[in-house]
Order: C-alpha cells, then structure tokens, then sequence
C-alpha cells in the first residue's frame, strides 16, 4: 500500500466537518485543574478585549463566587438578565437560554460548563444549552474543571476521594475549538485559598480542609496539563494529517466492549472509553440480551440502561442485541461493524467452574481468532463501592417486582391433590409409580409457573411423599434406608426437570415477544403501505402505537412556516381524550427543530409527561410523535423505556417517517405535473400573444408611420394620421409591456449580466425615447467617473425608458426632465425627475403595483404596467426601487444598483 | 415602372408585412422580389441580383441564420434582418454571420427605409472606403491611411487601441457591429469575453469626438447586441 496516498474518508471528513464548523459557533474552554485558578477572571479579561474591538459580546451566566477582582471584570461587559424558575417553591435562577438566543450576541459567556441546571429548564445540562448556542451559530467561552470531565471522573474520585456529580461527555471537551488552560502551581492557589481570595472565610477552611489539599491540588493540576497536552498532541497529528507533511494511512481501530449485568461493568465502560480515547479510534458498548438476562428484575436493567448511557455520554455507540450465546452474537456483531478490539471483563467464577460449564470469556477467547481480546481485571474493593454507589442511586427507580405467590398456592394444592388421588391407589400400586404422580405434577407447576414454583413443588413433593407414603406414614421418619437414595434420586430429578421446563417456557415466551414484536412491525408497515394521505397516517399509526405501548399517540406534521402543528386528526382516531394528554407544542417544534428526541426519560426535559420523537426519515424530518404512556403518572412505569421497546418504537418511528415522506413525495410529483401543465398553458398563451399581436401590430405601425410620411402637413388628414401614428405606438409600447411583465412573472427571464457604463444605456434610452421625449427638454447630470456596474443592459433601458415614458405623461409638455446618477454607499442610485403634479400623497409606494395610477380614471394613457415592470427588474437585480415627491412640484422616481467588484480594466496603452 | 433604383428581396412569411414593405418599398421606386420561405429566398437571391435582403428571422421552413451563411457563401448583398424584440441572442447570430443591420418588430416604415438606403449608400462607397483618403461624417474627418483624426477641423488624439477600434468602426461605418466582433478584431481572439473593455474605449472615443457623450451622435449602442459608426 502507497504510504503517500491521503485517505478519501479522511479528507471527506475533514471537508464535512470543516462545513459543519463554519455555520456552528466556536467554543472556547478556560480549562482548569480545580476552582480558584482564575478561569473565569481570564474568561473575563479576554471578552473585555474583544469587547474593546467593537466584538458584540455579552455575559450569559458569570459565577463571581463574591471575589472582588472577578465582579470588576464583568463591569463594562453587558450581562443577560437570569431565568427565574421556582422550584419546590423556592425561587431559583438559573442561565436564560432562550434570551440568549433571542438576543444572538457574537460571543457570549457562560461559566462552569459542567453545572445541572434546576429542574424544569429545558436541559437538564449546561452543556447542552451550550450545544444549543452553538448550533445557532454563536460563538461560547465557558470554563471548566478537570473533575468535571467524565472519563476522569473516576480517577479524580480516587485521587481525591470525592467525586462530583455534575460531568460532561468527553466529546463535548474534545470538539470544542480552542482550550486554554489556566494553570497556577498548588502551592500559590493555596495561598490564595488562605487568602480568602477564592472562597469567602468560612467556606475556604471547610473546604481546604477535604479537596484543597497540596497532594490533591498538584494530582489534579497533573492531569489538567496532560489532558492539555492530549489535546494539543491531538491537533499536532491532525494537523499533520491535514497538511499531509506524512499521510496517515492506517485501518481506524473500532474497539466494542461488552457491559453485563454487574456493577463492574461501569468501571468497564470507563477502561474501554479510555482505551478509546488513547488508541483514537471509535468505540461501541454493547448488552447481549439472553432469554437467561431477560429475567433480571427491572432494577437490575435499569442498571444496564445506565451503564449504556454512560457510554454513550463516553462516546461510545451503543447497541442492544439479542441471541442465545453471547459469544457467537458478540463476534458476529464485531466482525459485521469492523471491530479490531474486543473489552470484556475478567470472569469471577474459578477454575474448576470455567473447567465444568465455559464462560462467556472462553468462548470468545476460542472463537475470537481474528479479533483482539483485551479482559479487564477487577478491582474488589472498588467494585463494591461503586455496588453502593449505584444502588443508593437505583433506590429511586427500583421496580417493585412483586413475588407472585399463585404458582406457589397451586404447588401446594397440586401436592396436596396428588396425595390424595394416591392414597387409595397405594393398595394397587407400587410406591415408585406414585413418584411419577409427583413428578407429573412437578412438571405442570413449572410449566405453568416457572422455576420458583417449580423448586417449591419438588421440595414439598419430596416431603409430601416421604410423610404420607414412606413408611412409617404419617411421620417424616424413614424405615427403610433405601428410600433415602429414592428421595435424592426423586429430588434431583425433579429439580432438573422443573428447570428444563422453566427454560423452555422462558423460550417460548421470548419467541413470542420476538413474534408479536415482528407482527406489530409487519402489521404497521402492510397498514401504512396502503395509506394514501398523511392524515391516514397518523390514523394507522396512532391505532397501531396505542395498542402495542399500551399509551396515547399523537404525531404532529409541521405546516408551511415549519411549525408543528396538533391537526384535528389525531382527535379521530383517539376519542377517549384524556385531559392530562396536553402536547407542549414548545416542546415539539424543538424536538422538530433539532431532530432530537426529547421528554419523559430522555435528556431534554425530562420532566414532561410524554416522549416526543422525531420522525426521521431520509431526506428530512417529517413530523413528532408523541407518546404518554396511559399509567404515566405511576413512577415505575418504564415499558416503553426497555432497551427493546425503544428499538421496536424506534423502528416504528422510522416507518411512519418513511410513509410519511412517501405520501410528500406523491404529493410533489403530482404539484410538479401540475405546475408543469400550467407553465406549459402559460408559455402557449405567451407566444400565442407575441405572435399574433405582434403580427397585426406590425402591420399598423408600419402603416401609421408610413401614412404619416407620405400626408402633406397641410391636408386635411393629417391631424388624424398624427393621431394613428401617436396611438399605435402607444400600443406597441403598452404591447412590450405586456410581454414583459408576463415573462418577468413566469420566472423564466434569465438575466444577461455585463458590465456596463450607466450613461451608455441612458443614452441608448433617450434616443430610443426621441420621439416621446421631443416635447420635453433634458437634463443630465452624471459624474464622469462613475463605475462599472454589473446588470443586464437590455431590462435596465427597459426601466429607463418607462421612467421616461412616465415622466413625460405626468408633466406637461416644455418642462424640464432630470436624470442623475450618483454612487451611495454600496449602490448607484439614478433617478429620473419632472416638473409635473408629484405624487397623490399615499401612493407612494402603491404605484409599483399593477395597474395603479396616480391618477384615477384619468384621460392620460397607460395601464400603470410600467413602474410594476421597473420594479420587477430592478429586484431582480438585488436593488430597490421608489419614488417621492420633488419641491415645488414633480416626482422623482430612483432606483438602486449594488456596486460590485468590477473586473480588471485593460492595460493603459497611453503613449 | 420607371427609374427603379434597386431590387430588393423580401423574404418574409407573414402575407400583411410582406405586403405592406413591398409597397412602401416600390413607392421609393425599388423593385421588390418576395419570397414566403427561406428556400424560396436563397433562389431569389441566387437570380434576381440583389442591391439588398430584407429578412425576418423566423421563417417557416428553415432558420433565418442559415440564409444568411449561405447567402454570405458566395455574396456580399447587404442583409437587414427583421426580428422580435426579446431574440437578442438570435440577432447577435445573425450579424456575427454576416447580416449588416437589424429592425426590431413592430417598426415604422421610415426607420426601415432610412436603414435601407444606408445599406445601400455603404454599398455604393464600399470602394472608396479604404485606408486610401479622408471620410467625413458630420463634424468628423478621419483619415486612416494617415492616423489623421479630426474634430471641428482640430486634431483628435487617439491612443493605439482607441485608433484601432475607431479604425474597426468606420470600416463598418453604417453597419451593426457585434462586440464579439470588435473585441475579436481589436484586443485579438482570447478576448471576447472582456465586454466592459469595449465599454471604456467606447466611452473614451464618445468622450473626445462627440459633442454631447451622453447623447451620442455617432457612437451609437445597440444595447445587447453591439455598436454602429455613422
């Protein structure tokens, strides 16, 4: 492979990404080892400067702590005015986010990048509000700790022993456009710290006293700067890259970790993000879910969905998949997305277990044979602490699974039935065939109940068996020791069979799932299929989602202005309206806006009652979907947030999507067809009057001036040949107009841009005016060194010589008409003045339009085409065009041209 | 049928016009030869011996373009085309393919018959017009053979370029000349995309021998098309 050659998928990136940047905003981050080193006086001094340039910049959100020398900074620096949220009744303020946004300041501040905004703001982070500036093209600074950068979360925690909770993703540090780090050695900010210079007196002992500790400060102010130094590492490469001093040419290594269902796994997940981040290479977590993991309780899934979470937060793709042997379905996944290194966590069990059943690790270290296994050790003593970590958090959203003690009620009475079906048969049969009654019964009871009821019913079998049959009867004392081995013996083999048969019913049931998950997916799909209109959409939809997710569905379309709008549709096929269904329209459009979903159990407003989701289809968003689930006001309702159900949603939402763009794409080519028809109909109706108006016309013209030519002045006639030599030009003027305008409206008029020298056309104009203007007298007044401007010569005469037609009609005959031209700014302005009655006060800008006159019914000629036509061109040349009154008395009508750069001129060639 | 000053050739489809230009055309005393299609007209042209064509651009059978590539194929005959306003690109073609002046549709009878005589003038002195001798037209005496530019009998300066495209204009006196043409024949092949080049000189010229520049009198602008010397 030439090692020279520059990667296309690279330089594509490179080129997207660079496309990307230019509409975004630039984010610049004061990176610092703790608080204290001075981030937010340096954030401060560097906007004073630039506010001193003339830069528009404003304080979002500045935390001075009470420190004198940071609250002189903001001095001079415009602040945006703080949201006030009550919470829990209390007021509280917080970052406004949509101010900012409203406001659209060049830069703005907004300190402490990692804080958690108060509950009820639209994110639940400031970073994403962060995100959302940026996106509306606004340039941020924001300040940020070390410990508040997820991956290092942990090892700060170590190091310190106090770990925060407010993070942000690595991502959000990594693609940020600039990081400057404000660095002070430990022993200074302590010093600063005694000062009182960071926290006021009272705060700065306690505080001192736990993190600011010299150990700990020179830890953290370690890893500021390596951190730092990653990132500058990071751009020396990508700059090389970039400027192909040495193409990179090498396979990107894509690195997937297996999370399971242990607490460890966390710690896992943070291994692999830093193993990602050191290797630079994409990185993937995925949950293998087994008919054996489908049983976990729904705290030990949530679980899952957390550790998923924090890899995506990490910066990991994440994906559930669903088979029976991990191994086979971790590989496969693997090797179809590219993967060169595999994360999994070292086994717990011993060597003797590996020996009897092979663990997941195993199998993939036999199977793994072109992939790269990397297993995690573990760390006991941590792992524990992270088991009370994440349980004190899980406390909140434990699912209470309650034990469902019917299977163990019909264990007991089935025992009790086989006893006494048995008793009378005893005379009959041997005891070994009531051990197959028993047996029998166990097999139903785990069949029906599963495997609790099922070890239940064999033990109280055995027991049942021992007291009423063995004898003695009637005692648990056994006479025969050999029925010792039958107890066992009946034991085990209950025990197996009451397991095998759980099994199978735990597989019949996720065959099922899987069955009735894949019918719902077909059913929808063969319904929306044969929806004809967006509204039998939403009416399929809604029917389907609202059985499957047991919750009310609303999709909402967006209407003209792009606003998402709740049609009166949804109300048909959802008739029960339950009043707590209230869509927050706001939050729709954002969701619609950003193509994000947002809502009930998602990052976004997590406090709202119902999900929306965006409906993504290929081309573009078409619409939300709203979901509420009906028993939403239950905390531990979480159905349509298991990893499944929000596949299956997901998939849902993509298939509406789809029939949704389907439907548009229908409805376009049929608008196409008809516009195509119209435009058809319109150019026939067009030539058909070029031509046969045209025709006659010509005719006339040339006979009316032929007429005029050959009549003696002194003849009687002659007067009335004047008059059809004057009127048939008219026509033929009122004719060009006509035209024009019809062809200016049909959009069809291509403009022939040159370069042109304005007192060219003016005087092309006036000669072609001649005749009309011969009774008015004219005055020019035009500075020699105007400039080239750009504009198609032809429609501007057009203008011209309407403006003149114009001025002559509304001054009479003998008066004095003006034309200027001047440079103003960006533009040239020319103006075209008379002497007549001006302007009817309030018409000033009504004249533009078709068929408007001054004045009204008036025996002067013309349609009021003319100035409709100048306006029209004079657009479409990106320039304006009014008029105004003239004292004493006349109108000036100008227009404007933009000045543009005009190309170079010849070579002097004076000699 | 008397003192006929010259055949003309009128090929044009629509019957009024026809009939009408003829009429007023033998009213001057031309002999007028009409022809309804280009077929037609190229063996009118071919027989009749013309002093001038008179030819509308939209023709039934054939394009009024390819008349006048045939036509210049073997003869110099003066070719006024007649057109509608919007087909500049169609009259830019024409003249570029050897039509000497254009009439815009709907036209007055004396324009085209002032258009016609100057065809017909330009003809009559192709001879004499020459680097040989001097050239009047009106207040201007220019002769080339000389680099002699005279204004109100006072001596005119010209730069190189400027003498050169004056040079161009009058050899054409009386004729439509497109920019392509002039930018072609002026600044050389590579440059006839540079308009705004002839803008300027065109304005210098305008600047030194008219009286008025911004109403000129000899260095007329078909606007979108070119520039005629008279």
């Amino acid at each position: 492979m030439n090692d020279e050659r520059p990667n296309p998928d690279q330089l594509l990136e490179k080129i997207n990404k660079e496309a990307e940047k230019e509409k975004r905003g630039r984010l610049k981050i004061f990176f610092g080892a703790c608080a204290g080193v001075g981030k937010t006086f340096a954030m401060l001094s560097t906007a004073r400067l630039l506010r001193q340039e003339g830069l528009d910049v404003i304080v979002g959100i500045v935390e001075t702590h009470g420190r004198i020398a940071t609250q002189a900074q903001i001095a001079g620096l415009d602040v945006l005015p703080l949201k006030k949220l009550y919470y829990r009744e209390r007021e509280l303020t917080e970052f406004d986010l949509d101010a900012a946004l409203v406001r659209k300041p060049e830069l703005i501040l907004v300190d402490e990048l990692a804080h958690s905004n108060v509950e009820g703001s639209r994110h639940p982070k400031r970073w994403q509000d962060v995100e959302e500036l940026l996106a509306a093209g606004i340039d941020v600074y924001t300040t940020l700790n070390v410990q508040h950068i997820e991956s290092l979360n942990d090892v700060v925690g170590q190091i310190t022993g106090i770990r925060v909770s407010e993070t942000i993703p690595d991502k959000v540090f990594d693609i940020a456009d600039e990081v400057t780090l404000v660095d002070l050695p430990a022993d200074e900010l302590l010093q600063r710290l005694q000062d009182g210079k960071v926290y006021q007196a009272q705060q700065a002992e306690r505080a001192g006293k736990s993190f600011f500790r010299k150990g700990n400060l020179i830890a953290l102010r370690e890893m500021a700067l390596r951190r730092t130094a990653d990132r500058v590492d990071s751009q020396m490469r990508e700059y090389r890259s970039n400027s192909s001093i040495r193409q990179v040419w090498q396979a990107k290594d894509r690195l997937l970790v297996c999370v399971g269902i242990d607490a460890e796994s966390e710690r896992l997940v943070r291994v692999a993000a830093r193993l990602a981040q050191s290797l630079k290479s994409d990185w993937i977590a995925v949950y293998v879910e087994t008919p054996h993991l489908q049983r976990l309780s729904s705290k030990q899934r949530n679980l899952i969905l957390k550790t998923l979470k924090l890899a995506e937060t990490l910066g990991a793709e994440t994906a559930t998949l669903s088979g029976t042997k991990v191994a086979e379905v971790v590989l496969n996944y693997a090797r179809s997305r590219n993967v060169s290194k595999l994360v999994v966590g070292k086994s717990t069990r011993t060597t003797l277990e590996r020996l009897m059943l092979p663990g997941v690790v195993d199998d993939l270290t036999n199977q793994a044979t072109d992939i790269d296994l990397h297993v995690v050790s573990r760390e006991r003593t941590l792992a524990e602490k992270f088991v009370g970590i994440t349980d004190s958090l899980d406390n909140s959203t434990q699912g209470s699974e309650g034990i469902n003690f019917t299977g163990y009620y019909y264990a007991a009475c089935l025992c009790a039935v086989t006893a006494l079906i048995a008793a009378p048969l005893l005379d009959y049969f041997e005891l070994t065939n009531v051990v197959m009654l028993y047996l029998l019964g166990v097999i139903l009871i785990s069949f029906k109940y599963g495997r609790g009821p099922g070890i239940f019913s064999s033990l109280i079998s055995v027991a049942t068996f021992d007291f009423f049959f063995v004898p003695p009867r009637m005692s648990f004392s056994v006479s025969d020791t050999q029925y010792l081995l039958t107890f066992s013996v009946m034991l085990i083999v209950a025990l197996v069979i009451s397991n095998l048969t759980a099994n199978l019913r735990y597989q019949v049931m996720v065959a099922m799932n899987r069955e009735k998950r894949s019918r719902a997916l077909y059913d929808l799909g063969k319904a929306l299929a044969s929806a004809l209109t967006a509204e039998h959409i939403i009416e399929i939809s809604a029917h389907h989602l609202s059985g499957i997710f047991k919750s009310k569905v609303a999709i909402l379309l967006p209407d003209a202005q792009e606003k998402v709008v709740y049609t009166s549709l949804n109300r048909i096929s959802d008739v029960k309206i339950d009043p707590s269904f209230d869509i927050d329209l706001g939050v729709a459009q954002w969701v619609y806006d950003h193509q994000q979903q947002a809502g009930f159990g998602t990052d976004t407003l997590p406090s709202t009652t119902a999900l929306y989701l965006p409906l993504q289809a290929p081309m573009r968003t078409r619409g939300v979907l709203v979901i509420l689930p009906d028993n939403h006001l239950s905390k531990n309702n979480r159905t349509i947030f298991l990893p499944e159900q929000r596949q299956l949603l997901d998939t849902f939402s993509s298939q509406i999507a789809i029939a949704i763009e389907r439907v548009h794409y229908v409805e376009v080519a049929q608008d196409a067809l008809v516009s195509m028809e119209t435009e058809r109909l319109r150019n026939s109706v067009l030539s058909a009057i070029s031509h046969d108006l045209n025709t006659p016309l010509t005719t006339i013209v040339a006979a009316a001036s032929w007429l005029k030519q050959e009549t003696n002045t002194d003849d009687k006639r002659y007067e009335y040949v004047v008059m059809l030599n004057e009127q048939s030009m008219r026509m033929k003027n009122l004719v060009i107009n006509l035209l024009d305008m019809a062809r200016l409206q049909s959009g069809k008029v291509k403009l022939n841009k040159q370069w042109q020298l304005v007192e060219e056309v003016v005087g092309t104009s006036l000669r072609t005016m001649k005749e009309v203007l011969a009774k008015h007298s004219i005055v020019i007044d035009m500075p020699k060194e105007l400039p080239l401007i750009e504009f198609d010569a032809v429609l501007i005469d057009r203008v011209l010589c309407n403006l003149l037609d114009n001025a002559t009609k509304y001054s009479p005959a003998g008066n004095r008409i003006f034309i200027s031209a001047r440079k103003q700014r960006n533009d040239v302005w020319i103006s075209v003045a008379d002497e007549g009655l001006g302007l009817p006060g309030n018409l000033e800008n009504q004249i533009f339009e078709k068929f408007t006159r001054g004045e009204k019914e008036s025996s002067t000629a013309g349609v009021g085409l003319g100035l409709s036509i100048c306006k029209a061109i004079v657009e479409a040349h990106d320039g304006k065009i009014w008029a105004h009154n003239k004292p004493p008395h006349g109108a000036i009508f100008t227009f404007s041209l933009p000045l543009g750069t005009p190309p170079s001129l010849p070579n002097d060639d004076e000699l | 049928m008397t003192n006929i000053i010259g055949n003309i050739i009128l090929i044009e489809d629509e019957l009024q016009i026809r009939r009408f230009v003829s009429a007023a055309l033998e009213n001057e005393n031309f002999q007028v030869y009409c022809a309804e299609t280009g077929k037609q007209g190229l063996i009118e042209i071919g027989t009749r011996k013309p002093d001038a064509v008179i030819l509308d651009l939209g023709l039934p059978d054939m394009d009024g373009l390819e008349v006048i590539k045939d036509t210049r194929n073997w003869s110099n005959v003066p070719i006024i085309i007649l057109s509608a306003r919007t087909q500049e690109t169609e009259k830019v073609a024409a003249l570029d393919a050897g039509a000497d002046d254009f009439v815009t549709k709907p036209f007055g009878t004396p324009e085209l018959l002032a258009r016609l005589r100057a065809q017909l003038r330009r003809r009559a002195m192709l001879g004499e017009v020459s680097n040989q001798g001097a050239h009047v037209f009106g207040n201007i005496v220019v002769d080339l053979s000389k680099r002699l530019v005279l204004k109100n009998s006072q001596t005119v300066h010209l730069t190189p370029i400027e003498f050169r495209l004056f040079t161009e204009l009058v050899k054409n006196a009386g004729r439509v000349v497109t920019q392509r043409q002039l930018l072609k024949e002026v600044w050389g092949p590579s440059y006839v995309e540079n308009e705004h080049y002839l803008r300027i000189y065109m304005s210098h010229l305008r600047q030194k021998l008219e009286d008025d520049p911004t109403q000129p009198e000899h260095f007329i602008t078909e606007i979108g098309i070119g520039f005629r010397f008279i």
